[in-house]
């Protein structure tokens, strides 16, 4: 054969195969509109689809679509709650007992009834070491749950009882005025016991009950398809109580993690919302279209973490000389470049609670601190890395902060970048110096930043350890006042602050870009969308990119 | 022949499982973990996972437990993507992966064979400075420069395009043209090259002597030989274009193996990087072998031994 009719035979084959290759459906911001299919990027691909194992914010993200909570989000504010699953609710006089009444036509997205037994079970299983539920230890406010995780009282002892079918009652250890807030969070949430028990072990990783054809829930939202490394989709759930609310008829949740793609989608009209803008783009978006970005804050803390188990961090003097000659505002002003909020303590602003403000930018503090430390003017202070993760804004923040101290207290600072699996490791085994990080809140509550310091807790890291701070945090949780357990998180903040395991930089906000077509998308603190009140107007209506956005 | 072929299967059993060892072997030896998260995991959770993966059993028995289900063709579940199998992942991503290599290929060869032949047969003219000067610029040009380049033109600017994705028909010709201008490039100085040697050769002299005319000179007589590197190349370059090329599918946001193999390296998922590694030194092997013979269809000096 002659190699060119080989060729011509190569391009044949090529041609039948471009023309069967791509799948799934084309859908263009504008049709999406059209459609009322919600076009999302919520970067990062599931890792778990069971709702009691998620760990992760874009998890809990599909999650608000898929279940509903006895409560959920208020529409207004996620400061508020509204009924989910339950239609109503009353405890008794100290908080400590509340009984929920499930809606009667409170049903699965399969029509199964849902049940205060389908609570119960769930939280049951919850609270089970095999399940391994990395949020379990939610779960221990209820009486004899952390009992219960360690295997030590039956499951009928866990505090979580179904009355009827319609009414589930809830002891807690102690008085819980909190408690609407923290329903709102995935761990409060029920699972599907005839789904799990139908495909598996109900104990099992492997268990496929949440393979696209399986799933169930019962959210305003039902699974409609997965396509691992592209998009997983829902629709709208015919059985789902409020359904005649809905206006989307889905949402398609795309899993791109490079936000450089991400606004190419949305300015070729491909995407309805980013998740991010990439960096150097946010300055542009702010002045010139307006009306197409949202920035917001969204109570979340970005610090550094000092391992306080090194020769020369363990020092607080040295912490805290480290803290004052940060420059946060010229981070925010030339590094981030959106809105961020200078950060003086560890905890965002939230309502009723009153911050700690301990570090301005103040040299003649930090020089004074640091030669009390024994290293006037940084002479003989050992070198050391700041660690970060592989990623753009990471690195340029070091990099600020790397010549600031270098600056300003004429100490040498390196910066080592790792894998993200890695740099979570490092940590975890305090493998570190100083190490970048940030923290989202869980819930609405300052406690979610404050917990996490406590002594061996999991999240602190840092190798500190404080017994005044321990007792404080456990004070607050037996306080049945709502007031003056934020007085002792404050209290406890302070403590955190004064020694010094972390060095707080900024309070974050988040810079989506948002279509025009899209109806009520709210800046909400927590970033949770709440799906089932979105809309989508077609044909859209005009904006400052009208040429890109509303393709053909 | 059959000797030949039979000798070069064992060759590749051996190779592969050689891959298979050594991959197994190193990817323990770096830092991470399949189940870190950036909220840390309580060790009881911790050790769910890792019983369950069976993480937790000597490294040997691991070997040989996970070597097992490789022989029964069970390439395992991922360890960081509950409930996933890699067999699905690569059944699902390897076809995206190869419409686009083969696609590229296609570009590729399509501007590289006739700007090489044309650059040898009208040597030092303007044919032949101007498409070599451009395949030089190509050649020079990494992916990550063309690619969005490319999306900006035709996706952003003429809007005739997807940016990224891959859902209409058409999505594949913007990453198999990034891919394939880079590779087109390469096989255009290849075939210049090799047609130049060719076409100083005494058959063709003859050939010409004879009055037979110069395109059949060309495309009959020196195109057998000249193309001799560009096969060699080929072969090799494509295992690695079929099995995804990490840029191209990140730029386009394509979800073929490329993606895969890397973010599995990221996420250290143990499993599904064993399992992509392996594919690749089986695909690799398979196509140098194909190459080889294909060689020596083209070049009778090359004998089978």
């Amino acid at each position: 054969m002659n190699p060119l009719r080989l060729l011509i035979l190569f391009f044949t084959v090529l041609a039948a195969a471009g023309l069967t290759g791509c799948g799934g459906d084309p859908v263009s911001a504008v049709e999406g509109a059209k459609s009322k299919i919600f076009l999302v990027n919520n970067k990062a691909e599931p890792r778990f689809l069971d709702l009691q194992r998620c760990n992760s914010v874009t998890e809990h993200h599909i999650m608000l679509s898929l279940y509903q909570g006895l409560v959920g989000e208020s529409k207004e504010s996620d400061k508020d709650v509204e009924p989910g699953a339950a239609e109503r609710w009353d405890t008794n006089a100290d908080k400590s007992v509340w009984t929920f009444h499930l809606r009667k036509n409170a049903k699965w997205s399969d029509g199964a009834p849902l049940t205060a037994q389908d609570f119960v079970w769930s939280y049951r299983r919850m609270l089970r070491k095999a399940l391994g539920a990395q949020y379990a230890e939610m779960l221990y406010m209820l009486k004899n749950g952390r009992e219960l995780y360690d295997g030590v009282v039956k499951e009928e002892d866990l505090g979580a009882r179904a009355l009827d079918n319609d009414t589930l009652e809830l002891t807690f250890l102690g008085p819980t005025p909190h408690f609407l807030l923290i329903a709102c969070h995935t761990s409060w949430w029920p699972v599907p016991r005839h789904v799990i028990e139908k495909y598996g072990g109900v104990y099992d990783v492997m268990n496929p009950w949440t393979d696209e054809d399986k799933l169930v829930g019962n959210g305003p939202f039902k699974m409609k398809r997965y396509l691992f490394r592209q998009y997983l989709e829902v629709e709208r759930n015919p059985h789902y109580w409020d359904a005649a609310n809905v206006k989307l008829d889905g949402v398609r949740f795309y899993s791109i993690d490079d936000d450089a793609v991400e606004e190419r989608l949305f300015r070729r009209g491909q995407l309805h919302a980013t998740y991010s803008t990439p960096l150097s783009r946010i300055p542009d978006y702010l002045k010139n279209h307006p009306d197409i970005v949202q920035n917001y804050t969204n109570c979340a803390s970005w610090y550094f973490r000092v391992n306080t188990t090194r020769p020369v961090l363990s020092d607080v003097k040295v912490r805290r000389a480290l803290a004052f000659a940060l420059d946060r505002k010229s981070i925010i002003d030339n590094v981030l470049r959106a809105r961020q909020q200078p950060a003086a303590g560890m905890v965002p602003p939230m309502e009723g609670y009153t911050q700690v403000n301990e570090f301005s930018y103040d040299l003649t503090k930090a020089r004074q601190l640091l030669a009390e430390a024994g290293f006037a003017d940084g002479k003989g202070f050992p070198k050391f890395d700041i660690l970060i993760s592989k990623n753009e804004a990471s690195r340029q923040i070091a990099e600020a902060v790397q010549a600031m101290w270098r600056q300003n207290l004429g100490i040498s600072v390196g910066v080592t970048q790792q894998d993200f699996s890695v740099y979570l490791t490092s940590q975890q085994k305090l493998d570190y110096d100083i190490a970048w990080a940030g923290w989202n809140a869980d819930y609405f509550d300052p406690a979610s930043f404050i917990d996490m310091w406590m002594t061996d807790g999991g999240n602190n890291e840092t190798g500190w350890s404080n017994k005044a701070f321990d007792k404080l945090l456990d004070d607050a949780r037996q306080c049945a006042d709502a007031g003056q357990r934020l007085a002792i998180l404050t209290e406890a903040e302070k403590i955190l602050m004064q020694d010094t395991p972390v060095l707080p930089l900024y309070f974050g906000t988040r810079t989506r870009l948002i279509h025009p077509a899209v109806k009520n998308w709210q800046a909400r603190l927590l970033d949770n969308p709440v799906w089932h009140n979105l809309e989508l107007i077609s044909p859209p209506p005009h904006s400052s990119m009208d040429a890109e956005l509303n393709r053909n | 022949m059959l000797r030949f072929t039979l000798n070069r299967l064992a060759q590749s059993i051996a190779v592969v499982f050689l891959v298979f060892t050594i991959t197994f072997f190193m990817i323990r030896l770096t830092d991470g973990d399949p189940f870190a998260s950036p909220k840390a995991m309580p060790p009881d959770v911790r050790k769910v996972l890792v019983e369950r993966y069976g993480l937790d059993k000597p490294l040997p028995v691991q070997y040989f437990t996970t070597m097992g289900s490789y022989l029964k063709g069970d390439l395992l579940p991922s360890m960081s993507y509950q409930g996933m199998w890699n067999t699905k992942i690569i059944k699902d991503a390897f076809p995206i992966s190869l419409i686009i290599g083969v696609a590229a290929l296609g570009v590729a060869l399509a501007l590289g064979l006739p700007a090489g032949i044309i650059a040898a047969v009208k040597k030092n003219t303007w044919l032949d400075f101007g498409p070599m000067s451009l395949a030089l610029i190509g050649i020079c040009l990494p992916t990550f420069v063309m690619g969005p380049l490319l999306i900006m033109l035709f996706g952003l600017k003429w809007r005739l395009l997807n940016v990224a994705g891959w859902f209409e028909k058409t999505d594949w010709i913007l990453p198999a043209v990034t891919m394939g201008l880079i590779y087109g490039a390469y096989i255009a100085r290849m075939t210049r090259g090799g047609m130049l040697e060719v076409l100083n050769q005494d058959y063709i002299r003859t050939a010409r002597a004879k009055g037979v005319p110069g395109w059949k000179v060309v495309m009959g007589h020196a195109l057998r030989g000249g193309l001799l590197p560009v096969v060699a190349f080929l072969g090799p370059a494509l295992a690695g274009i079929t099995t995804g090329s990490f840029i191209i599918e990140k730029i386009f946001n394509l979800p073929g193996l490329g993606q895969h193999f890397v973010s599995s390296v990221f996420n250290r998922d143990y499993s599904l990087i064993l399992a992509l590694v392996v594919l690749y030194a089986a695909v690799l092997v398979v196509v140098n072998f194909l190459t080889d013979i294909l060689i020596a269809w083209l070049n009778p000096k090359v004998r089978l031994s």
